[in-house]
């Protein structure tokens, strides 16, 4: 293990149940602070004993702390989901690109998350109601159903700002949910915004990602304009392994925030 | 029908395209209404003889599952169409459907469209391509989430299996 693969001890400040699969860790230092990331990038999280996986930011500190919502589905995110208040956890990183919202000037910002998707996007989403430069902020939220959202206190603040027009939508309800049931698309359709002047950031599972580009694009938007995270298997993340090369590119290197047309994600 | 419904009708998103003499006679069977929340529009079963172009608010299609209760399949708000069983035999509603919030709509009495659409094929044409692009919108998103690409974690985040 070299340098760049070695990990950083962290200890499990707190553990925030998000679902029934999915919670929040916010990690703090034991030993030396690894570089502060960006919204968007991703860490190597270990969990000892069962091995390490990418785990997006979504959240922080400039303190030092980092925050990360971890879904339960396979050995090493399972013991992570599970990491209890002071387990001591691995963190190299952060690696690749970030959403970089702050690049979009003022245009207006269009989020759209589809389940744990919400968790690299809010950061960004954060980072947009804190600057002053954008037009609209649109968040678009979906997910199976009204249990499986995550972040309720974030959608209860952003439901509440003026900046900030939230939609959300789920696959399943029962009568009583006061909010859409239906795909996230529905959303798009609806919403406020300049397609022409917009900017959008896209994070959830790879075929939602693919409708809501084509939704997007027929409400105007350029495929330059839409920014995705995409999810490969990813194991070194210092570009040398290959496991997570997508075409010419390697996600932990080149992504894995890209824009649709680098990743040709409709080339069919 | 007042010019006033006539030219509300014509500014509906789902009414967009459709010429002017023909958007006239949907209006000659048109009618402003308001749902408050909670109510009722119809019930799965009953006869289906209209539809609704949706101005304000949301409407969920439910549906009754035995032993689970109400289900909602899907809202539908500003800009939707309610409702295209008046179209079909046999012309019963597949599903409820109730107001969510307070909501504002046209109601036009489905069958007298169905028997202008006999008379004049121009109708015909513009509300069977519309009632079809919507059903396909539908059809397509349903697809989708039978997918249930939310509830398959393992798919979805970065695999951390060997």
């Amino acid at each position: 293990m070299t340098a760049a693969t070695t990990p950083h001890r962290y200890r499990v400040r707190t553990r925030e149940v998000e679902t029934a699969d999915t919670a929040t860790l916010s990690l703090v230092p034991v030993d030396e602070a690894v570089e502060t990331p960006r919204p968007g990038q991703l860490m190597m999280l270990t969990a000892f004993g069962f091995g390490e996986a990418p785990i997006s930011v979504s959240g922080g500190n400039s303190d030092g702390t980092l925050v990360h919502t971890v879904q339960a589905a396979g050995p090493i995110t399972r013991a992570l989901h599970a990491a209890a208040p002071d387990t001591m956890v691995g963190v190299r990183g952060p690696y690749g690109t970030g959403w970089d919202v702050e690049r979009s000037g003022a245009r207006d910002l269009v989020f759209v998350a589809g389940g744990i998707g919400l968790a690299s996007l809010r950061p960004a989403i954060w980072a947009a109601t804190e600057s002053k430069h954008h037009g609209r902020i649109v968040v678009l939220v979906g997910a199976r159903t009204p249990g499986d959202l995550l972040f309720s206190h974030d959608l209860a603040t952003w439901e509440r700002r003026p900046d900030v027009a939230l939609s959300v939508t789920v696959d399943q309800a029962e009568v009583g949910w006061r909010a859409n049931v239906g795909l996230v698309t529905s959303l798009i359709k609806r919403a406020t915004f300049e397609g022409s002047r917009t900017t959008a950031f896209v994070c959830g599972p790879e075929v939602m990602m693919r409708v809501v580009a084509r939704a997007l694009i027929d409400r105007g938007l350029s495929e330059s304009d839409i920014r995705l995270s995409l999810e490969r298997n990813m194991r070194c993340a210092t570009w040398s392994c290959g496991r997570c090369r997508l075409g010419p590119l390697l996600t932990c290197r080149d992504g894995p925030v890209v824009r649709l047309d680098e990743a040709g994600l409709l080339d069919g | 029908m007042t010019p006033l419904t006539t030219l509300m009708l014509g500014k509906h998103p789902w009414v967009a395209g459709i010429p002017s003499d023909q958007v006239a006679l949907i209006g000659d069977h048109a009618r402003e209404v308001r749902f408050h929340a909670g109510q009722v529009i119809f019930a799965e079963g009953e006869h289906a003889d209209r539809f609704w172009l949706i101005w304000e608010g949301q409407i969920a299609l439910v549906l009754d599952i035995p032993g689970r209760g109400t289900v909602v399949l899907e809202t539908l708000s500003a800009g939707d169409c309610l409702g295209w069983s008046w179209l079909f035999p046999p012309y019963r509603w597949q599903f409820g459907a109730i107001a969510v919030s307070d909501s504002r709509a046209m109601e036009i009495d489905g069958t007298a469209v169905r028997s202008a659409c006999d008379a004049d094929p121009v109708l015909c044409a513009a509300i069977y391509k519309r009632v079809s692009a919507t059903t396909v919108e539908r059809l397509q998103a349903t697809r989708m989430r039978l997918l249930d690409i939310y509830g398959a974690p393992a798919r979805h985040q970065w695999s951390d299996e060997p």
